[in-house]
């Protein structure tokens, strides 16, 4: 019988140590034990990118990784994104642009779009589709997607009122 | 999707995890060493591949990075196909490598996939082979009797099998420097973020107007990498100009035995591999 394992891993700037199975995967460890269903599965083989959140700040696809792998490291999830209440830049901007539909790909689409611009922060738009080629939508078209991050990387996000919308505002962005 | 269960050990040496993949072998488990997981997890969800143990090099440090040893740089196994493709010391003295990791899959799988997993998993329609075998890198493998390096030529032995035996970890890659060289990685998929249904690694060294040296590394057109050898030799001493080098890469697919699957037959393979040489090649040098 193999040896379950001890971990504390950061998630969202909270401490958490938990005894786990080597197997569980860090999706599931997310989702399962600590309830950060924001999170989701969509194909469970690497493809898609709905499960992707950062690792020590960048993007990684947590169906493909273990949760063993994350001890001692620092995780952020969708549900980590909005601070004091106020959606991330790139959560309102998803918001504004209307680029969701079912909004299942999104908490992995925000994820990604924000390591793409910690990485480069102004791509033109074949770098947005190239940064995001692993996350996949089966709504949008994408058009909408990769506006919403030029909007970001352009620092034209909050468009004309110039007022940000609240977690409470928005049911949509993924946070929920 | 669960793997089966296993047990886990995360050694921070390479002397330790060479003891611990001894010990897992002599207690008949049968064990696993995971780097970046992106190509063994897949297959272990899918319970393709169920390890008794797993033993994890994520904590080695010293595994991971580039040094400039004069010559040539050094990459360790563990360096993530991120960095290889943005490191600087690479995109000077090894462009070929660089452009090939920035083609790997997609980000998330480049932050965490590693360098020396993507070799020693030897997936033949892998990005990371021929050009390694182009440029003549040597590998350097641990195991329970010391070091010992081996010539990329003689690394890739077949079908996702290479010189990296049970108990061995491949631990760093030693590239020649070949500063100056023009290059290119021609990928030919159907969708993004798709392994290659062909590859092809190309770099020139050109004088004045002339093609002085080529080297040439083919992906997915054997079992293993392969040199196009016929192409490189058309190629040196060839003139700087399209024509020639149309006419060097119809020698392509000579010598190659490549698969027919659901992306394409092999002579559709030995037709891609001319027409990408040209491009990769008229890309390499700037045409
Ligand atoms: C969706 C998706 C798309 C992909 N697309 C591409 C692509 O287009 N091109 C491409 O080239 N690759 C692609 N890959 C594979 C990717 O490059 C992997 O990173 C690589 O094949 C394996 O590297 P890894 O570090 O993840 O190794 P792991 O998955 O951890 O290991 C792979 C194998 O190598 C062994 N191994 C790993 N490192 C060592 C070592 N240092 N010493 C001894 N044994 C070792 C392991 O035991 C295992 O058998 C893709 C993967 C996914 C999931
Ligand atoms: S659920 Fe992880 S990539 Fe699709
Ligand atoms: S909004 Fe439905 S999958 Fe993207």
């Amino acid at each position: 019988m193999a040896s379950s394992k001890t971990i504390t891993v950061e998630v969202d700037d909270v401490s958490y140590t938990d005894d786990v199975e080597p197997r569980l995967l860090l999706v599931q460890y997310l989702r399962e034990r600590l309830g950060k269903t924001g999170t989701l599965i969509g194909c469970d083989t690497t493809n898609c990118g709905a499960c992707t959140v950062h690792l020590d700040g960048v993007s990684v696809k947590s169906c493909t990784m273990l949760a063993v792998q994350a001890d001692g490291h620092k995780v952020t999830t969708i549900e980590g994104m909005a601070t004091d209440g106020l959606l991330a830049p790139l959560q309102e901007a998803f918001h504004q642009c209307h680029a969701l539909q079912c909004g299942f790909c999104t908490p992995g689409m925000i994820m990604q779009s924000a390591s793409l611009l910690t990485e480069n922060p102004h791509p033109n738009e074949q770098e947005i589709r190239d940064g995001l080629e692993g996350n996949l939508c089966r709504c949008t078209g994408y058009q909408n997607i990769v506006a919403a991050v030029k909007s970001v990387a352009d620092g034209t996000v909050y468009g004309d009122s110039g007022v940000s919308t609240t977690v409470d505002d928005a049911e949509t962005a993924g946070v929920s | 999707m669960i793997p089966s269960a296993f047990d886990y050990a995360a050694p921070t040496t390479v002397e330790e995890a060479l003891g611990l993949l001894a010990a897992a072998d002599s207690a008949g488990d049968d064990v696993k060493v995971l780097a970046g997981g992106q190509s063994l997890l897949p297959v272990m969800k899918l319970r393709m591949a169920d390890p008794s143990m797993v033993v994890d090099l994520g904590r080695i440090t010293g595994l991971s990075g580039v040094t400039d040893d004069g010559d040539s740089l050094t990459i360790g196994a563990m360096t993530p196909h991120h960095v290889v493709a943005s490191d600087p010391l690479i995109a000077r003295h090894l462009p070929l490598l660089a452009k090939a990791a920035a083609t790997v899959a997609d980000p998330q799988v480049r932050h965490r996939g590693t360098f020396g997993g993507a070799l020693v998993h030897a997936d033949p329609a892998g990005d990371m082979p021929a050009p390694v075998l182009a440029m003549g890198a040597t590998l350097v493998i641990a195991g329970p009797n010391g070091e010992r390096s081996v010539d990329a030529a003689d690394f890739f032995q077949g079908y996702f099998t290479t010189a990296v035996r049970e108990g061995e970890i491949l631990t760093r890659i030693r590239v020649p420097k070949f500063t100056g060289w023009g290059a290119h990685y021609e990928k030919f998929t159907r969708v993004s973020q798709q392994w290659s249904i062909v590859g092809i690694a190309a770099m020139v060294r050109v004088e004045g107007g002339t093609i002085a040296e080529a080297r040439l590394g083919l992906t997915n057109m054997a079992s293993t990498p392969l040199r196009a050898t016929a192409v490189e030799q058309a190629l040196a001493g060839a003139a700087l100009t399209a024509e020639a080098i149309a006419a060097a890469c119809l020698h392509a697919a000579e010598g190659t035995e490549p698969a027919s699957d659901l992306n394409g037959d092999a002579e559709y393979r030995r037709h891609l591999a001319q027409v990408l040489a040209k491009r990769a090649v008229l890309a390499a040098a700037g045409l």
